[in-house]
């Protein structure tokens, strides 16, 4: 794992690289090698080569498996670093899939702008760079962010989930039902906006086919995200995050913001998702409302706790995985197996059983997640001394006269060989 | 350490409770406290459970609202301030239950103290000053909170208040669930902090090592002040002693 602890760069003291450089490094490479895989190898292997990539590792789906990344890490931000249950984190990726269909098509034919636009500068509606539709995208998102989240902010666990569920469907229902708002129509209704230009890179097209080229632009953008992620994690604010995931009112009393806090990380989140939601429309190449439902959100929500909440790379291995058994393993598995056995068993629907099953056995074996983050995994093998001590400490209040004589007592019979003690270091009384 | 009484009270006062009454829902748990807590003292709150000690305390910190009388702290209104801005006032709160921060470092627990100061040389001053009133948190800096023992989470849960370098140090129940040698590390401490200029409201049910290490005490019985006085003398005082103190 890569982690950035900076005492575990203290405990490498011979490593040639430096600390700070490990990740972008490691990333860079394994991208690198994805892109030369696809661009050179690939393609020059034998028909069978050929096949078997095309059949179980389409660059498709790592594309697409790349656009879950990027908004799996944006949910890893609400919900891993700042401890906030979301279950509603579709809606910003359709408010960012609803922001390139505006901005960079011909639904708007009304109007004819064109700034850096993937079209041909005659034709109307609004054709903007698909860059700058990113960062629209991102700031439009944040915005969201921060009106899901302020009425969120008194709420707690539960009552928080439920609101963001809430909002998770009421957005997507706005984007079905929005063909006919007054009379105008904002989103085209089930029938979505199709299609969205291509991405361009100076004066060249990305056509449908150009997949490698898409490859790279979603693997930077994934880069910018990681980037941030981690920059934000190690500053001020990444603390103060940690700090009310752990104990929301102590966070308070050493004088950190809860609301401010809390609605920078939705807005953070919600920025990562927004990027996805671009990505993606420019990945199918148009945004149907219906790809925006309930079960996105808690697949979102799986890539996070599977892979290790609050852990980047757990994030981004989990988003990979799940990913990629959704759109390619699990059909793939299906029709060989079908073949093989000559069954007619429709695999991809169990997709959901097959996740369920896999969170059911994570949170009995391994809730921490497949590579957790490091300050996790110790507390939950460990078991917290907190919550069984300030158990303990409440059930002694009631009586604390009684308390008071008889620990006295125990002072006077135990105090020379405590005193002895101070050595080993340990809770001394407090032994369990 | 208290009998000095007399002098101090002609100094300004630091914290000043006026009448303030608190409630929790329609439940009045502080009916009417007045109390004043002037600089460089160890005041005590005593009183048995449910007597509104923590209660007051969650007022001064803006946990609580407090529905009618006023807070001063230094000249200044404390009413309705929230409770991350009273820490910037100079108020640090080490509360019931220690509420660390389990999947933290101790180093890491101790940083949080100090969100919001900047300045960084004075941090790691503190940071050591702390260190060295509480040896056993230097021996592990590196550990996770959650998995020390609730002496070393009490130490600390004070320790992490101190790094706000307040100018009043709030401590509830600092001595609650801890063994007794524990308790009279964690009052030594409380006496040396005081004599490093840090002012102390203490909330105690264990109130005759309270009384002992306090300047001036507030008996509280269920949410009214019941008497006040120097903790040397409230010590003899025989209704004290009986009705808190065993005797």
């Amino acid at each position: 794992m890569v982690s950035d602890v900076p005492s575990r760069a203290r405990r490498m003291p011979g490593l040639a690289i430096p600390h700070r450089m490990r990740w972008p490094l490691g990333y860079t490479a394994a991208a690198v090698l994805v892109f030369l895989a696809y661009y050179y190898v690939i393609p020059n292997l034998g028909a069978g080569g050929q096949t078997f990539f095309r059949n179980w590792l389409p660059l498709t789906s790592i594309n697409e498996a790349l656009v879950w990344v990027i908004c799996a890490l944006g949910l890893n931000i609400v919900v891993g670093y700042a401890g906030l249950l979301d279950l509603g984190f579709v809606a910003f990726w359709a408010l960012g899939g609803y922001t390139a269909g505006w901005l960079m098509s011909g639904f708007f034919h009304q109007v004819k702008i064109h700034i850096f636009g993937g079209a041909t500068a005659t034709v109307p509606g609004i054709h903007i760079s698909f860059w700058l539709v990113l960062l629209i995208g991102a700031g439009f998102c944040a915005l969201w962010g921060v009106i899901i989240g302020a009425p969120t902010l008194r709420l707690k666990s539960d009552y928080l989930a439920l609101v963001t569920l809430g909002f998770g469907e009421i957005i997507p229902q706005v984007f079905t039902n929005g063909d006919n708002i007054g009379g105008f129509n904002l989103t085209n209704g089930s029938k979505g906006i199709t299609p969205v230009d291509p991405i361009g890179i100076g004066s060249t097209r990305l056509g449908p086919f150009d997949l490698v080229w898409k490859y790279l632009i979603f693997v930077l953008i994934a880069a910018v995200v990681v980037f941030i992620t981690l920059r934000l994690r190690d500053g001020r604010l990444g603390r103060a995050w940690l700090a009310i995931r752990e104990d929301e009112l102590a966070a308070s009393m050493m004088g950190v913001p809860l609301m401010r806090t809390k609605l920078s990380a939705y807005a953070v989140g919600a920025v990562a998702g927004g990027l996805a939601g671009v990505a993606f429309a420019t990945h199918v190449g148009g945004v149907l409302p219906d790809r925006f439902n309930f079960s996105i959100s808690i697949t979102l929500l799986a890539m996070v706790v599977l892979g290790g909440m609050g852990n980047v790379w757990g994030v981004m291995l989990g988003a990979l995985v799940l990913a990629w058994v959704n759109s390619t393993g699990l059909p793939q598995f299906g029709s060989s197996f079908n073949e093989e056995f000559g069954t007619n068993i429709n695999f991809p629907s169990y997709n959901f059983l097959l996740f369920g099953g896999i969170l059911v056995l994570m949170m009995l074996f391994r809730r921490e997640g497949i590579l957790p983050e490091s300050r996790t995994r110790l507390v939950l093998h460990e078991p917290s001394r907190t919550d069984m001590e300030s158990l303990g400490a409440d059930m002694e209040a009631p009586a604390p006269e009684l308390d008071e004589s008889a620990s006295l007592k125990t002072a006077i019979a135990e105090g020379p060989v405590i005193a002895d003690e101070t050595g080993t270091g340990t809770g001394m009384g407090e032994k369990v | 350490m208290s009998g000095a009484g007399g002098v101090i009270e002609t100094r300004e006062p630091m914290l000043e409770l006026d009448e303030i009454h608190v409630y929790y829902g329609n439940i009045a748990a502080v009916k009417g406290l007045s109390l004043t807590v002037y600089p460089g003292e160890i005041v005590t709150l005593i009183g048995s459970n449910g007597a509104g000690k923590s209660t007051t305390l969650r007022a001064i910190s803006g946990l609580l609202p407090v529905r009618r009388g006023t807070m001063t702290f230094l000249g200044r209104q404390l009413n309705g301030v929230p409770d991350h801005e009273v820490v910037r006032r100079g108020i640090a709160h080490s509360p019931e239950g220690r509420r660390i921060f389990p999947r933290m470092t101790v180093d890491e627990n101790l940083d949080m103290g100090a969100f919001l100061r900047k300045d960084k040389e004075a941090i790691a001053a503190d940071r050591e000053m702390i260190l060295e009133l509480f040896p056993r948190l230097r021996e592990r800096l590196d550990q996770k909170a959650g998995t020390m023992s609730g002496g070393e989470q009490q130490m600390l849960a004070v320790g992490r208040a101190m790094m706000a370098r307040p100018q009043l140090l709030l401590l509830d129940e600092p001595s609650m669930g801890l063994a007794p040698v524990l308790v009279d590390v964690i009052f030594e401490t409380i006496v040396r902090i005081r004599e490093q200029g840090t002012t102390v409201l203490l909330v105690e049910q264990n109130a005759l090592a309270a009384l002992d290490v306090a300047d001036r005490a507030y008996v509280l019985e269920s949410g009214s002040l019941k008497l006040h006085g120097p903790a040397d003398e409230l010590a003899e005082d025989p209704e004290i002693v009986k009705a808190y103190l065993g005797g």
